[in-house]
């Protein structure tokens, strides 16, 4: 069996909190899991449930109460297991007195690349960042968005294994997510790993392998998203038109919602086939039926005690 | 974006030495590129041009008022400078989170101490190069010529630098783990007592009292004595300043630069960054 690209043993964290009086605050709670290599895997979780506690945890920036964690075999105390990886911190901020070419330089010299090669990744990771126009301007002049692009290139440069990046959506307008996300393919083609955390969950349903899910600190479940979430479905979604000046069948007209000219009509599975001969008869115009499932946004609520009923309109609407 | 067009290439990590000068280089251009350093420059500028004109009243005394004058801004400006920047120099990192990033790649937390180190040292020597400069000129003004004797100022601001290294190494270390105001404080107030340790430790014997004594005594001998790297009146009057002088000082802040920086590694290797 090949070594996991990552493996975390019983990882515990515990804060000191207080000023006079330190008590011991845990913020993660015996972590253990694995990650396969070559894997897409989504770490979820609330704020504050120790996503990035786990992430420091690994990247040596803080140390554990207990456990341990090994990165392509390698424990997280040596410092050579930090060419095989790259990492996006959570809002990242550089040295803002350096320009975006500056900034990977200096970065890509820790891997003791020539100065050709390093010129030659610039230029490269630059371009696949979306930031050739802005490579020499300052850092301080950067919008958040260009910071999270330019942070998602110093990951990378040096072509690392794994890839770690903290909340690598946040702060970045469409566009530059669905380039983040074309990046995230791209490394896992290239044979890397990349392990992420995110609380945009329709990113790890689109993205992810598997995922795990955290919650004050404590793993409450790993697997892949459609095993996470159950595939039962909970009824069926039909989404139509009428014609206009046309009016929704008598029976329906309480539980369709209308938007505009298109209706939106929740029904239980066995009473689909009646409500579609309803339809059919007042000439409406079927635009989708979709089964409804809990998504992985219900499985996280209710995990994190909320009351949010599942809400497919979103979803349909993307489709 | 697309990550295909990069091709894979042979990866031999940076020696550790290559990674502190990394640091360090960065780290001097961040000073370099600093407005604040500018004004420090500025104003030491200054400082020489006032010591030019309080020369030129001062009939018969021109090169001692300038010396004296001179040397005393350039180590009043280094000092500042390295207290100043040297309490920021790590807690900065950690504050801005910049470090995060840096500590991701394959850098040991002492490498990286020792370039910000070595940074901001870099930074002090060229600061007080220039400033240097500015008092030779205006020596050169006054005087119309150098003598001899004037290599003692070289030996003085040698000795400047020395101690401005000292600084440097406690402000970072204090650095390490408390914050710029606390590190200030502590830094100065080591400065200070070893201006005066020689007098705390001749006070502790007058006072006849043996725990006086004693905590007078242990504050000579760990506290740096910075008194031993002040030849600015043995410049200011063409004193000679003895080679023996030159290597104990030398080897004196050395190793207590050497025992600072360890201290600061082992605080900073074992901390949890927020």
């Amino acid at each position: 069996m090949s070594t996991p690209a990552i493996e975390i043993q019983g990882l515990t964290k515990d804060y000191p909190v207080g000023f006079w009086r330190k008590r011991m605050r845990r913020s993660l709670d015996g972590l253990s899991l694995e990650v396969h290599d070559n894997e897409i895997f989504g770490f979820l979780g609330p704020n504050g449930a120790g996503k990035t506690t786990t992430l420091k945890l690994l990247m040596g920036l803080i140390f554990p109460t207990a456990g341990t964690a090994r990165v392509r075999g390698r424990s997280i105390d040596d410092v050579a297991m930090h060419r095989e990886i790259g990492y996006l911190p959570e809002q990242p901020y550089f040295y803002d007195y350096l320009t975006a070419r500056e900034l990977l330089d200096y970065c890509s010299r820790f891997f003791g690349f020539s100065s050709q090669d390093r010129r030659t990744r610039i230029d490269r990771f630059l371009e696949l960042v979306g930031l050739v126009s802005a490579a020499d301007i300052q850092l301080r002049k950067f919008s958040k968005g260009m910071l999270q692009r330019v942070g998602i290139a110093q990951a990378i440069i040096h072509d690392p294994q794994v890839v770690f990046l903290d909340e690598p959506m946040s702060g970045l307008d469409p566009v530059g997510r669905r380039e983040v996300r074309d990046v995230i393919f791209d490394l896992k083609r290239q044979g890397r790993t990349v392990f992420f955390s995110t609380h945009i969950l329709s990113d790890a349903e689109s993205l992810c392998d598997r995922v795990a899910v955290l919650h004050q600190g404590k793993l409450q479940g790993t697997g892949a998203p459609g095993d996470i979430v159950s595939m039962e479905t909970h009824g069926m979604e039909v989404l139509f038109e009428l014609r206009a000046g046309a009016a929704p069948p008598a029976k329906l007209a309480n539980r369709a919602k209308q938007t505009g000219r298109r209706y939106r009509l929740d029904v239980p599975e066995t009473d689909l086939y009646a409500a579609l001969e309803e339809l059919k008869a007042c000439d409406a115009r079927i635009l989708s039926v979709t089964p409804l499932r809990p998504s992985l946004e219900d499985y996280f609520f209710k995990l994190v005690g909320g009351e949010k009923k599942p809400s497919h309109a979103l979803e349909v609407a993307q489709q | 974006m697309s990550t295909t067009a990069v091709a894979a290439s042979s990866m031999a990590p940076a020696p550790p030495r290559a990674v502190s000068t990394i640091v360090a280089v960065n780290t001097f251009r961040e000073a370099v590129r600093d407005r604040v350093l500018y004004n420090l420059i500025f104003f030491a500028l200054v400082m020489i041009g006032a010591a030019i004109l309080v020369g030129q009243i001062s009939i018969g005394i021109e090169r001692l008022v300038i010396v004296n004058l001179g040397l005393s801004a350039i180590s009043i400006f280094g000092l500042i400078m390295a207290i100043f920047i040297g309490v920021g120099l790590v807690y900065k990192e950690i504050e801005r989170r910049t470090l995060y990033t840096l500590l991701a790649k394959p850098v040991h937390r002492w490498e990286f101490l020792v370039g910000k180190y070595a940074g901001l040292l870099l930074t002090l020597v060229v600061n007080t190069a220039f400033m240097m400069l500015g008092l030779a000129a205006a020596l050169w003004y006054v005087a119309g010529t150098f003598q001899r004797s004037d290599v003692t100022i070289l030996v003085a601001v040698y000795f400047i630098l020395l101690e401005l290294a000292l600084v440097t190494a406690l402000g970072l270390f204090f650095s390490c783990f408390s914050s710029p105001m606390l590190s200030t404080l502590f830094t100065l107030g080591i400065y200070v007592t070893g201006i005066f340790c020689a007098e705390i430790k001749a006070f502790g014997e007058l006072s006849k009292n043996p725990a006086m004594e004693a905590v007078t005594k242990v504050i000579y001998y760990l506290v740096p004595n910075f008194h031993n790297f002040n030849a600015i009146a043995a410049a200011a009057y063409g004193d000679p300043i003895s080679l023996t002088l030159v290597w104990q000082n030398t080897a004196y802040a050395a190793l207590y630069v050497t025992l600072i920086l360890l201290a600061a590694a082992a605080v900073f290797s074992n901390r949890n960054l927020k």
